[in-house]
């Protein structure tokens, strides 16, 4: 697969990590009253979609970005690249 | 032997002779030869024995399809099984041995299971090996195994090289057959960067082997007049002996090069390239396979695809047989008969399935209309056929042609399903191709000349505007369309003996018919049950005639049963290839630590931890084994001072203003408070409360921080701080860099340490207690000026530091340090005094934070902070990881000091019986301690805490051992750290 990084261009796939699901992003407020409940949820629970899927992506033998990918399951298709830090600041991460 | 069946030039040089090896006998063949070929130039008909029940067979393509003539090549190391002799270039000296037979091949013992085969029809080893339970592994899986397989391994290391690499291009085109040169042709006069990959040795495809003319000239002399001007060019990359063999995702395609196979030595080359390609677009014009029709005993040697005996005829002057019949349901199988007439072969009969009028003349044979060939015989080459009219017809090879499929392997690489075309009675691609590949030729249906090249020429142009090239225009050579008429005819339902539909698995029409009766009726249940269309040739000339007779068997359509799915790899790629370079000690690389050499001039023995090579000890004379080297390692220690390398630990550099916030969300412990000048441990949780690493981290300056890691999670550390700054606080002031390799880093560890360092250490750096306190850190200079930083920190309870300078100065950096503590008989130490002194102490490490313990049961639960954000304190309070008697890190001692302990015992208490209901908790780390003269171990008690002083049994069910060991502190050496603190 070729993953094309918003700053260095259509790179390899081989110079990535996976992590998983891009709702890692949004972890939950350790205050909130059912903290627990929504932090079990956080860790364990993923959707599994066919079809488009955002997830994350270290950019390891790079620069060191992690990006979410929106790539299809079903075809690999990859629609769309974004920076990790401005999706999460764009979801609200507010530290 | 000589030439019997040569009668022509071809395309082979007979100006030269090769001499070869088959079996015991010496031949002689050509260049330009295939070793089929060269066996059939000299009459070998019989080159193998079948898979199961070991029948004779012969050559029956030209081309990587075959699934009857694999031979062993080579000989000693070099011995490879398997390869098809259809394939393999003819080279001086070649050395090649039929396979899969016990005996000579004209006499094999194993052909007794032929007379078995109504016994072993399809699925017979689910069915009969089922029972007795006790049979299988004393009887049937020996037997089974011995019988099985085909070729041997030599069982010798391979000695060829095998390398990797990795090209680009705009445009890539697969085969280079009349299409594929076409489409070469224009993408590389429209300047494109063009890759043109083809797995024959003599690009060209079909018309290497037919007599048809272009613009002209002949086929073959054409496309070597294409070859030569894309060969010349820059932008265009030839690369014949190639195979494609992978269409991956966006625009990745595997191909395997051979790049020495077809010379005797490979002279230092690597023998096989593995290329990843890289495309923009991708012409596929992979051309079309002959499928053969099923019919009683159509495995005799000398029964062929009609192709590929003209091909033989044709392109390497050598006849398979000098009174040949055709047998076809297309008109493309009279070519077979019409180009070896006109070579002067004799063509005994035509014997044409539909009955319809001679599609060409065919001097002095005889035209059989409506008709099909019934059985043939002959054991080990046929000798005559016989018509379903009756008629028996001597001849010494029959030339079958069932029609062409075209190869659409590498379109439904990506999940794409082909489509069926009634006109052609064959798949061809269908919607879904890989992303940017176009089909041209016969490949795509295009089954005549004229079609093919307009197609190429269309395919390449299409792609390169999409590109946005001006595309060049180049005139496509003129030639014919061939009749192309075919009807669907898949077997001959008057035959009463066996028919095969799979030669290379022994499948026959009537496992097929069984394998329906017996609900086995989906295509991918039809293969896996009877083993249609596996194993090297992936069924290339059998899967259609066998889906056409489960099709005909279920009252379906062809397209209604489908076929199964096309996987990469489109012929079969070797391991080597696949491992290339990275095999034994190249396996991955090594990383060495700063102080290697020294230590390797010390003496030491290494061991691999993770990448890093470390020294585990340092052996010196007179020293009978590890302990002894280990035990004076940790005594002299103690005793005085020692010297470690631990650049290994992971070390990374933090910086920013809301560095020190960020440290407190990545710690479960506080650091916003750390002083400057001060060293704090620290433990970090997984998201889900589980303990996942632990190290130090020293506040250099207000806003920049050094930290450790262990050695085996450096990586992924470094990656989850990333993850952390970026994606969970991505508006903190802080960034990290891995300083793993900038730094070396010695522990100096022991009571003269603060000596030792002194001498080292410039004078006007402090180091005394009240100056340089434990857990204090600091930038200091050492031998008159470089750069270092100290720590004081202790991992074997001992008075310690840890003193780092830049990588580069490591080795002498040692050198110093060893010099310098030469007065106080300072010694250097491996991972294995490391570890016993850190059990001495009580500290953690892998076999403790393994992924399944949390704070709690490390006895650090109170770390945990619930006054602030960080990772993994919410799930840590679950309150099954709360529990009372969870298990606790304690330490063990043998109530009889002279009895060893092992690491993995269980604990039992002292009256019940061992078992797992009983189960009391294991024992992590064990190791003998020199300092106190007995074994001792930390591990994990349920409720250990409370249970001090206790008496229970450690057992080994595994060794067959028991000790009793008493329940004690985990620290058994200075319990009130004044060791490390004076």
């Amino acid at each position: 697969m070729i993953i094309n990084h918003p700053l260095l261009g259509p790179r390899d796939a081989a110079e990535f990590v996976y992590l998983g699901d891009a709702s890692l992003i949004d972890r939950p407020d350790w205050e909130a009253e059912d903290a627990a409940a929504q932090f079990h949820a956080y860790g364990y629970l993923r959707d599994n979609p066919a079809g488009a899927h955002q997830e994350l992506w270290y950019h390891e033998q790079g620069d060191r970005s992690w990006l979410v990918v929106t790539r299809d399951t079903t075809t690999h298709e990859i629609t769309q690249v974004e920076l990790a830090r401005d999706v999460a600041r764009a979801r609200g991460r507010d530290r | 032997m000589s030439q019997t069946h040569r009668i022509g030039d071809g395309q082979v040089d007979r100006s030269r002779e090769i001499s070869f090896r088959f079996n015991d006998r010496w031949m002689k063949g050509h260049p330009g030869d295939t070793l089929a070929s060269a066996l059939l130039a000299n009459g070998k008909k019989l080159v193998g024995r079948s898979f199961k029940y070991h029948r004779p067979r012969g050559v029956f393509t030209c081309g990587s399809e075959e699934p009857n003539a694999l031979v062993q090549l080579r000989t000693g190391a070099h011995q490879e099984p398997n390869t098809r002799a259809t394939t393999v270039e003819l080279f001086e000296g070649l050395s090649a041995t039929s396979q899969n037979h016990r005996g000579s091949l004209e006499w094999d013992l194993m052909a007794v299971t032929d007379l078995m085969s109504p016994f072993l029809s399809a699925g017979f080893y689910y069915k009969t090996f089922m029972w007795p339970r006790a049979f299988w592994e004393k009887l049937y899986e020996p037997v089974i195994r011995s019988s099985a397989g085909l070729g041997r391994l030599s069982m010798q290391e391979d000695p060829d090289h095998y390398d990797k690499g990795f090209l680009h291009c705009d445009l890539l085109v697969i085969g280079a057959g009349p299409s594929g040169l076409m489409a070469a042709l224009v993408a590389a006069r429209s300047g494109a960067r063009v890759i043109l990959a083809d797995e024959d040795f003599a690009p060209g495809g079909r018309l290497n082997a037919e007599t048809l003319e272009l613009g002209g000239m002949a086929g073959a002399d054409w496309a070597a007049r294409v070859v030569a001007e894309l060969a010349d060019m820059p932008n265009v990359r030839v690369m014949p002996r190639t195979t494609v063999y992978g269409a991956y995702d966006h625009g990745v395609y595997g191909a395997l090069e051979r790049c020495t196979d077809h010379l005797a030595e490979s002279g230092g080359k690597p023998r096989q390239i593995l290329w990843r390609i890289y495309s923009k677009r991708a012409v596929l014009a992979a051309g079309a396979t002959e499928r053969p029709i099923a019919f009683g005993n159509n495995d005799r040697p000398g029964v062929m695809m009609a192709g590929a005996v003209r091909a033989y005829v044709n392109r390497f002057g050598v006849t398979p047989g000098h009174h040949v019949a055709v047998f076809t349901n297309n008109d493309d199988g009279w070519r077979t008969a019409k180009d070896l007439a006109g070579k002067g072969v004799e063509v005994v009969a035509v014997i044409d399935s539909r009955d319809k009028p001679a599609v060409c003349e065919v001097p002095g044979a005889r035209h059989v209309r409506g008709a099909a060939v019934m059985d043939t015989v002959g054991r080990k080459g046929v000798k005559a056929i016989t018509l379903t009219d009756g008629q028996v017809i001597p001849v010494d090879c029959l030339a079958v042609s069932g029609g062409w499929n075209p190869n659409v392997h590498l379109t439904c690489h990506q999940r794409g399903r082909p489509e069926w075309r009634d006109d052609l009675q064959a798949f061809v691609p269908g919607g879904a191709l890989p992303p940017g590949m176009a089909v041209a030729g016969a490949a795509n249906g295009q089954m005549t000349l004229a079609a093919a090249l307009a197609e190429g020429q269309a395919q390449a142009k299409a792609q390169l505007e999409a590109l946005g090239h001006t595309v060049a225009n180049v005139d496509v050579p003129e030639a014919e369309d061939e009749p192309r008429e075919a009807a669907a005819f898949w077997h001959v339902k008057e035959s009463k003996k066996r028919a095969w539909v799979d030669q290379q698995n022994d499948v026959t029409v009537k496992d097929v018919k069984l394998a329906n009766r017996e609900g086995f009726r989906s295509v991918e249940l039809l293969k896996r049950y009877t083993t249609l269309g596996m194993a090297t040739d992936q069924g290339k000339t059998s899967n259609i005639a066998g889906l056409a007779i489960l099709a005909e068997e279920a009252g379906k359509t062809i397209p209604e049963v489908g076929t199964t799915i096309f996987r990469p790899p489109y012929t079969p790629v070797p391991m080597g290839a696949l491992a290339g370079r990275a095999r034994g000690k190249d396996f991955r690389p090594y990383r060495l630590t700063p102080s290697h050499n020294w230590a390797e001039e010390n003496g030491a023995t290494f061991v691999e931890v993770g990448n890093w090579l470390r020294a585990q000890w340092f052996a010196r004379d007179g020293e009978k084994g590890w302990r002894d080297s280990v035990d004076r390692e940790v005594e002299m220690t103690r005793n005085s001072v020692g010297i470690c390398d631990v650049t290994t630990l992971g070390k990374i550099d933090i910086q920013g203003k809301d560095a020190a916030e960020f440290l407190n969300k990545v710690y479960c412990n506080g650091f916003a408070t750390l002083a400057v000048g001060k060293v704090r441990y620290g433990l970090m949780l997984r998201e889900d409360g589980i303990a996942y690493d632990d190290g130090t981290t020293a506040r250099m300056g207000e806003n920049h921080f050094v930290m450790t890691t262990t050695t085996a999670n450096a990586v992924v550390v470094f990656r989850r701080l990333e993850f952390a700054r970026q994606c969970l606080w991505p508006n903190l002031d802080v960034h990290l860099i891995s300083t793993t390799d900038g730094w070396a880093q010695f522990a100096v560890a022991g009571p003269n340490s603060r000596k030792l360092l002194q001498k080292v250490v410039d004078k006007e750096h402090d180091l005394s207690n009240e100056a340089f306190p434990f857990m204090a850190c600091g930038e200091v200079t050492v031998c008159g000026g470089m750069p270092a930083r100290l720590f004081r920190i202790s991992f074997s309870g001992e008075l310690a530091y840890e003193i780092a300078v830049p990588a580069r100065y490591g080795n002498s950096m040692m050198d110093v340090l060893m010099e310098a503590g030469r007065e106080f008989d300072a010694v250097p130490y491996g991972t294995e005094a490391l570890g016993v002194m850190r059990i001495e102490k009580g500290h953690a490490a892998g076999n403790e934070l393994n992924g399944q313990t949390t704070a709690h049961n490390l006895g650090m639960g109170r770390m945990v902070s619930q006054k602030k954000e960080c990772i993994g304190n919410v799930l840590s309070q679950r309150p099954e990881m709360l529990r009372e008697d969870a298990v606790k890190l304690m330490g063990l001692k043998p109530v009889n000091p002279a009895e060893p302990l092992i690491a993995g015992m269980h604990f039992i208490n002292r009256n019940a019986s061992a078992n797992m209901d009983n189960d009391q908790g294991w024992m992590t780390s064990v190791a003998y301690s020199p300092s106190l003269g007995h074994s001792i171990g930390l591990g994990f008690i349920k409720s250990g805490d409370t249970r001090k002083g206790e008496i229970l049994r450690a057992v080994s069910p595994v060794h067959g051992r028991e000790v009793l060991v008493e329940v004690v502190s985990a620290h058994f050496i200075d319990p009130e750290g004044e060791r490390l603190r004076a």
